[in-house]
């Protein structure tokens, strides 16, 4: 079992930046991240775009901050589990919690500090009737292991770039695939449109536009899609796999059911220390709410690092806290 | 500065009139944000949530077409409408006066 001082909720710049500041106190985190990647929201969806409110930087990339903020926490070496959602966590009797993934990875943590911004990035779904029966019975939102799809039929459903990339690699690794998309153009990446469109015409792959998925059927498995085109007519395609990529929207998840006080899907805190109403569980960032919260990085930064000294007091309850300045004495020494 | 109204039907199929002034750069997705109907727009207005997605029942062609940033996250949508807009991409102004949009999220 993965041991810690702090399980951090969420690997966005909030939750990275908490181990810093926990780092400090010479206190432990691991980090659990649904996505397989950190960065949060600044690495899903906005990767690419400036932000102008970081103090000391007039203008810095979303991913660059984000880099940054891994590099400035290296030294605190703080544990990773990624591509995991935590569904729930208990309470010991000596006040630690076991907390445990979708994966079942358990993580014996004295505190919990829920740094999970708008909550989980979950699969914008179709709306097909039959789409949750055949989930992981064909239907795949996320490409974990692209070679799964070599030799098969694959019919990929979306417009945007990771269905236009997919549609290129898993035809490349010898998949069958149809690529399915409701417009008659695609917007964005216009290499990889042009890509999709001269394997079409090689018949390397079949582009479908102006059609939407209509019907899903198989015995116990995926194994035909209906294609209904602009005027209606629908086709029947023979097909292993369904897979929509239609992106990712914020979804609260497993937090509303931790029993944690909510308004309007935030979590209540005090200012003093960014703790909930579960004593040892503190909220930082976009997550929690109180009155006058402004959900920005900087305001998350300074959560974190209240947040850590709370952490401190609950842990070592007759131990006083120092603050040391990084400036006097470096971070070599935390 | 001039009023506009915006006839919004929430979540739960009620309509009202919001009333929004001109001219302080707003979006509809902050002006109904601002008025407490419960959208996320979790990107904050840049075009890349799409959870502030409307469909313009009325008054669609009277509002000045998406820009490709726009068009682009509708194209990504698993479910659209035919007049899906992106309400922060809609600047308050007076071409958006009577407009009737249903919030979708």
């Amino acid at each position: 079992m993965i041991e810690t001082d702090i399980c951090i909720v969420g690997a966005g710049p909030v939750g990275l930046f908490a181990v810093f500041e926990a780092g400090l106190l010479k206190l432990r985190c691991h980090i659990v991240d649904v996505l397989p990647q950190i960065g949060g929201q600044l690495a899903e969806i906005y990767p690419k775009k400036p932000i102008y409110d970081i103090p000391g930087y007039p203008s810095v990339l979303a991913h660059e901050l984000i880099d940054n903020l891994e590099k400035q926490i290296e030294p605190f070496k703080p544990g990773y589990t990624l591509g995991e959602r935590i569904e729930s966590f208990t309470k010991l009797d000596d006040g630690s919690f076991i907390v445990m993934t979708s994966d079942q990875t358990e993580i014996h943590a004295k505190t919990i500090a829920i740094a999970a911004g708008l909550g989980c990035f979950e699969p914008r779904k179709p709306e097909l009737e039959n789409l949750a029966t055949y989930e992981n019975k064909g239907v795949h939102y996320f490409i974990k292991d692209p070679n799964l799809y070599t030799g098969k039929k694959v019919l990929i459903a979306g417009g945007g770039d990771s269905a236009l990339d997919w549609a290129i690699h898993l035809c490349s690794l010898g998949s069958e695939v149809i690529l399915v998309h409701r417009g008659s153009s695609f917007r964005g990446a216009p290499d990889s449109a042009h890509k999709v469109q001269v394997l079409h015409d090689q018949k390397k792959l079949t582009l479908l536009l102006n059609s939407q998925v209509s019907a899903l059927s198989g015995e116990g498995h995926i194994q035909s899609i209906t294609v209904d085109d602009a005027s209606g007519i629908k086709t029947e395609y023979a097909a292993d796999y369904f897979i929509p990529l239609f992106g990712l929207s914020p979804k609260l998840g497993p937090i509303e059911n931790w029993k944690l006080s909510l308004e309007k899907n935030a979590i209540t805190v005090n200012t003093h220390d960014f703790a909930t109403d579960i004593p040892g569980v503190f909220a930082i960032g976009d997550i929690n709410t109180y009155p006058g919260k402004l959900k920005l990085i900087l305001c998350g930064f300074h959560e974190a690092a209240l947040m850590a000294h709370g952490a401190y007091k609950y842990i070592y309850p007759d131990k006083r806290v120092n603050l040391k300045y990084t400036t006097v004495n470096g971070i070599e020494s935390f | 500065m001039d009023l506009i109204t915006v006839n919004v039907i929430d979540f739960d199929g009620s309509l009202k009139p919001l009333e929004v002034p001109t001219g302080i750069n707003l979006s509809l997705m902050e002006a109904m944000k601002a008025s407490g109907y419960e959208i996320e727009a979790s990107c904050g207005g840049m075009a890349l949530c799409a959870t502030c997605h409307v469909d313009v029942i009325v008054g669609h062609d009277q509002l000045s077409a998406p820009n490709d940033a726009e068009l682009e996250m509708l194209d990504m949508l698993p479910v659209l409408k035919p007049n899906s807009r992106l309400s922060c991409q809609i600047r308050i102004n007076d071409e958006v006066d009577g407009i009737t949009v249903q919030i979708l999220g």
